[in-house]
């Protein structure tokens, strides 16, 4: 078989019949994995909240409160919160964060809490920080080793920022800017949290 | 046996990173650990073997001056495809390799062999072609890694080796990607040289 001219026809005819094959391929491989995709998430989900947050018999994704930080401005963004509940008494939350300030970008922060405040438990969820560098987050802010540990603390009673801020948490080596977000991320899930007991308590109030 | 060799041939004489030195961007970008190396290395290898084989089917219906684009069309559907399998079945994976995957489109080296190989032959000889040049890729993203991460971090494919206070972390940064490189890509040479 020789190779077809390039007449517009044959040209028309190929580059068509390629893409709507490739747009019918992708099609189906997007119908087959969708839920497995969203399934997948939904776990990881769910396994970085019972990583962080009180022993809980609710759903906290049912239970969820959106709360927008700096709202208008450039920093604009959505902290969620799921309620850990036992027996219908909230025993603390986890609060999963986002800042646009690391480093590399992005860095969500799924942090855990206890009713009083106190931060229980943090992971990591996603950043693109430097390896070796601002990479150290996921396991550094737990280690106990001069006061680089902020389990335990309380932003409402602790400052909860980098030392070089006036804080009193001592920031990764060389990575100074990843830990300031870092610790952003964290008083905003603390702000959220807050924001959705008081919530609570107004509509029961209002009930 | 002989296409076994023909694979090893093409793993080597036209090994992407220390011959032809093509695909850079994600030789130099994912290679901050042997991991990463040996993933992406991986993922690229499955891209072309895939693409090479249909490029190789459709060789005789796709006239020539449209060959680009639908070279281009059949390569980005495999990597959308490999992208939403691994999210299904490997999130975990998927997240450390992030927006390395859809770089897969972009990669020289799967157009390169299309163009170069699989457009003028047939389904076999592009398969090991695939085959051949996507390991020798994968092999030399997994060895600049180890490498970086060696002498950055002391790990290699996260074993402690030596401690991380020795390494020099210049070398899992940007600069470290191109020395090292720079460093491999001389002995091979002088390798060549040699012979």
């Amino acid at each position: 078989m020789g190779k077809l001219q390039s007449s517009l026809l044959n040209m028309v005819l190929s580059l068509g019949v390629i893409t709507i094959v490739a747009a019918l391929i992708l099609g189906g491989v997007y119908v087959l994995t969708n839920e497995t995709i969203a399934e997948a998430e939904r776990k990881a989900q769910v396994q970085a909240i019972s990583e962080v947050a009180p022993e809980f018999d609710n759903n906290p994704l049912e239970e969820q409160f959106l709360y927008k930080a700096h709202a208008g401005t450039k920093d604009s963004i959505d902290i969620v919160v799921y309620p850990a509940k036992r027996n219908g008494e909230l025993v603390g939350a986890a609060v999963k964060s986002v800042t646009k300030n690391g480093f590399g970008g992005e860095i969500v922060v799924m942090c855990g809490f206890e009713t009083d405040g106190t931060v229980r438990n943090y992971k990591v969820l996603k950043h693109t920080e430097t390896v070796g560098l601002g990479s150290k987050m996921q396991e550094w802010f737990r280690t106990d080793k001069g006061s680089q540990n902020v389990i335990g603390l309380n932003p409402n009673r602790d400052d909860v920022r980098v030392k070089k801020d006036g804080g009193q948490v001592d920031a990764i080596t060389a990575a100074t800017i990843s830990s300031r977000a870092f610790l952003e991320a964290l008083n905003d899930a603390y702000k959220a949290f807050v924001m959705m007991q008081n919530n609570r308590e107004e509509g029961e109030r209002n009930e | 046996m002989n296409k076994l060799k023909f694979i090893i041939e093409s793993a080597i004489k036209n090994n992407p990173t220390f011959v032809l030195l093509l695909g850079m961007c994600p030789t130099l970008g994912t290679t901050s650990s042997a991991m990463n190396g040996m993933s992406m290395g991986l993922a690229t290898l499955c891209v072309l073997v895939c693409s090479n084989v249909v490029i190789s089917m459709l060789r005789n219906v796709i006239p020539d001056k449209v060959r680009i684009p639908a070279f281009i069309v059949v390569i980005a559907s495999f990597v959308t495809v490999l992208q939403m399998v691994m999210q299904a079945y490997m999130p975990l994976l998927y997240e450390t390799l992030g927006i390395f995957i859809p770089l897969i489109v972009v990669n020289c080296i799967l157009l390169g062999r299309a163009e170069a190989f699989a457009s003028k032959n047939g389904v076999i000889d592009s398969l090991c072609d695939g085959l051949g040049v996507g390991l020798g890729f994968a092999v030399s993203l997994t060895i600049l890694g180890a490498l970086r991460e060696f002498l950055g971090t002391g790990r290699i494919f996260d074993m402690v080796v030596y401690d991380e206070v020795y390494g020099s972390l210049l070398f899992v940064l940007a600069p470290g990607a191109f020395i090292v490189l720079g460093l491999l890509l001389a002995i091979v040479n002088n390798i060549k040289a040699q012979k």
